[in-house]
């Protein structure tokens, strides 16, 4: 069963039509990456299907409902999103932020209620931020503040999480961390999970269904295996790959520049 | 500490100094008062009795009015950084105040005889023309408001409004009357106007009262916020209204009080952090003792003439915000 679906979608951002005719599917329950190189329109998808940008053309459905003509409060129930942009530092500490995340269920001026502190707990004591939770954003290092941005969204108790880049900035240990999270998010709570990776072994790894869209059009879309492919990371990225098999996942060793002639 | 109990402590000491100078200010001034004076002025008025009128007629209303006002400044201070995401604006700098000023200038000078309710209407009026036309200019080319275009923007339609009042005083000679208000003076507030103004300020501070769990939210990017279903150009507008209400009404009272809306949410964080339930509190009763001491200063250091006490705000504000500034670097 498909938890997200776009029909002939195009959108145009800043005037420029940035996402041609695009028709996808995302499987409920799955890790579902999307990959591309940069400008190729992966967070214009990320925000469209998170209901942030409009399609001029076209519409996304979740659920099999049309996202455009649902109210924006009960979309915030079903589907929690970390915008690329959100890793930033203020003085509010970590307990505040994943509070937001029960936003979507609080009545105007009612005080937290009961289910609301479970989750929030929960979501902290998830996202291993239970002895940092009374410290400020800004005195976390990029990685502990990752975790405690998607503490929120775990919080926002959603089937279905979006996130635009979760690993930038990060170093390997923190990118790792922040990636292990998502995958038990997914494994253990069955939570669709729908994320944007420049880092394709991440998202070999970590995935069950990759996209692949280039110039804002869809390349190819289907399992990992089906995806990573030399031939498809021609077409995509303009690479030369040595892709090696490890565990059951495409795993790339190492990559050139391509070039026609020389390439075998 | 729990910082519960932290905001407590503060609030309190705040609270009780703001008691302190209110009483004080009541009985100093030009004209010094015993302190069963002022108890029977407040309790047991006798209108024979001149000092007893002094303080009933022109010195409560104007201790009231100061207190008021310094609140609605450090307020309108606080929201603007807020919205603005920039530490250092406020509805000065933002072309706000400028606004009021514009239409204050102008209503004095085309329609000498308006009382002073009706010139405050002309001045919100200007404050919300100016923050339509700030807002108008810098949100033109992106569907995102950019703080650093909000700020040129309020500069450059400040520094505008700003010459053509002045051009505007110079013409028909009223350079000299508006100068005292330029600096900010308190001494014109009366009852009249307390009970036309007053009810619009304290109706605009709750509303910053009540917008405050939402002001939180605005640490957030707008695609976060918008992603958990809030629509931030409704917090932004209702916002932006009540600095337009704030910010209208003190310049028409005092003149443009630099300042007070810089600084004063700055201290408020510096003592209670971040969280604006906390912050919002604090700022409206710490702006108030600033303008409050102020005012006192400004009777008491040379009577029987009186010194704008906006003078005094920015000889004792300025180098309070450079020690603060060094003093903690991340916090400002």
């Amino acid at each position: 069963m498909n938890i997200i679906e776009t029909k002939n979608v195009c959108v145009s951002y800043e005037k420029k039509l940035t996402i041609h005719d695009l028709s996808i599917q995302i499987p409920k329950g799955q890790v579902t990456t999307l990959i591309g190189p940069n400008g190729s329109g992966k967070s214009t998808l990320i925000r469209t299907i998170a209901h942030l940008l409009h399609p001029c053309d076209g519409s996304v459905f979740l659920d099999s409902q049309n996202i455009n003509q649902e109210k924006a409060s009960d979309i915030a129930k079903k589907l929690a999103v970390l915008p690329q942009s959100s890793n930033t530092a203020t003085d509010l500490t970590v307990k505040d932020l994943v509070t937001f995340g029960r936003i979507p269920y609080r009545k105007r001026f009612a005080p937290l209620s009961k289910l609301d502190h479970e989750k929030i707990d929960w979501a902290i004591e998830r996202a291993s931020l239970k002895d940092l939770q009374n410290r400020r954003l800004s005195t976390l290092s990029g990685g502990q503040r990752q975790r405690a941005w998607i503490a929120m969204a775990i919080a926002q108790d959603t089937d279905t999480i979006i996130l635009d880049e979760p690993t930038t900035y990060l170093d390997l240990t923190h990118q790792l961390d922040v990636m292990l999270l998502i995958k038990e998010l997914n494994e253990k709570e069955h939570r669709t999970i729908i994320m944007a990776l420049h880092d394709l072994n991440h998202a070999a790894r970590f995935s069950d269904q990759l996209i692949a869209i280039k110039k804002g059009v869809l390349q190819v879309s289907g399992p990992v295996q089906e995806v990573i492919t030399k031939q498809n990371l021609r077409n995509i990225f303009n690479i030369d790959a040595t892709i090696v098999n490890d565990h059951n996942k495409p795993l790339i060793l190492t990559y050139n520049r391509w070039r026609e002639g020389i390439a075998n | 500490m729990n910082s519960r109990v932290r905001f407590t402590i503060q609030l309190s000491i705040e609270i009780i100094i703001l008691c302190i100078l209110l009483l004080l200010s009541i009985r100093y001034g030009a004209n010094k008062n015993s302190n069963d004076t002022v108890m029977n002025a407040i309790f047991n008025y006798q209108s024979s009795n001149l000092d007893q009128q002094i303080i009933r007629q022109i010195r409560i209303p104007r201790v009231i009015g100061a207190a008021l006002i310094g609140s609605a400044l450090a307020c309108s201070g606080a929201l603007m950084q807020c919205v603005t995401k920039n530490p250092m604006a406020d509805s000065g700098l933002l072309g706000i105040n400028s606004g009021a000023a514009l239409m204050l200038t102008m209503s004095f000078i085309f329609f000498p005889k308006l009382s002073t309710q009706q010139t405050t209407i002309f001045s919100v009026f200007g404050a919300a023309l100016a923050s339509i036309l700030v807002f108008g200019l810098s949100s033109m080319k992106k569907a995102q408001l950019s703080p650093t275009i909000l700020v040129l923007a309020g500069m450059a339609i400040s520094a505008f409004f700003t010459a053509l009042s002045e051009g505007l005083a110079l013409i028909s000679q009223l350079k000299q009357d508006l100068a005292f208000w330029h600096f900010g003076g308190i001494s014109a507030v009366n009852w009249n106007q307390l009970i036309h103004l007053g009810p619009w300020v304290i109706g605009g501070l709750l509303v910053a009262l009540l917008l405050t769990p939402n002001l939180n939210l605005l640490n957030l990017s707008d695609d976060s916020i918008q992603s958990l279903g809030k629509n931030i150009n409704i917090i932004r507008s209702i916002t932006l209204i009540c600095v337009v209400i704030l910010s209208g009404i003190s310049v028409a009272l005092v003149g443009a009080v630099a300042f007070v809306g810089l600084i004063i949410p700055h201290i408020a964080k510096f003592l209670v952090g971040a969280d604006y339930r906390q912050v919002m509190p604090m700022t409206l009763i710490l702006g108030a003792n600033l303008t409050l001491c102020a005012d006192l200063i400004a009777r008491t250091i040379n009577p029987p003439n009186e010194t704008p006490f906006g003078i005094i705000i920015s000889l004792v504000g300025v180098p309070f915000f450079i020690y603060l500034a060094r003093k903690d670097n991340q916090r400002i």
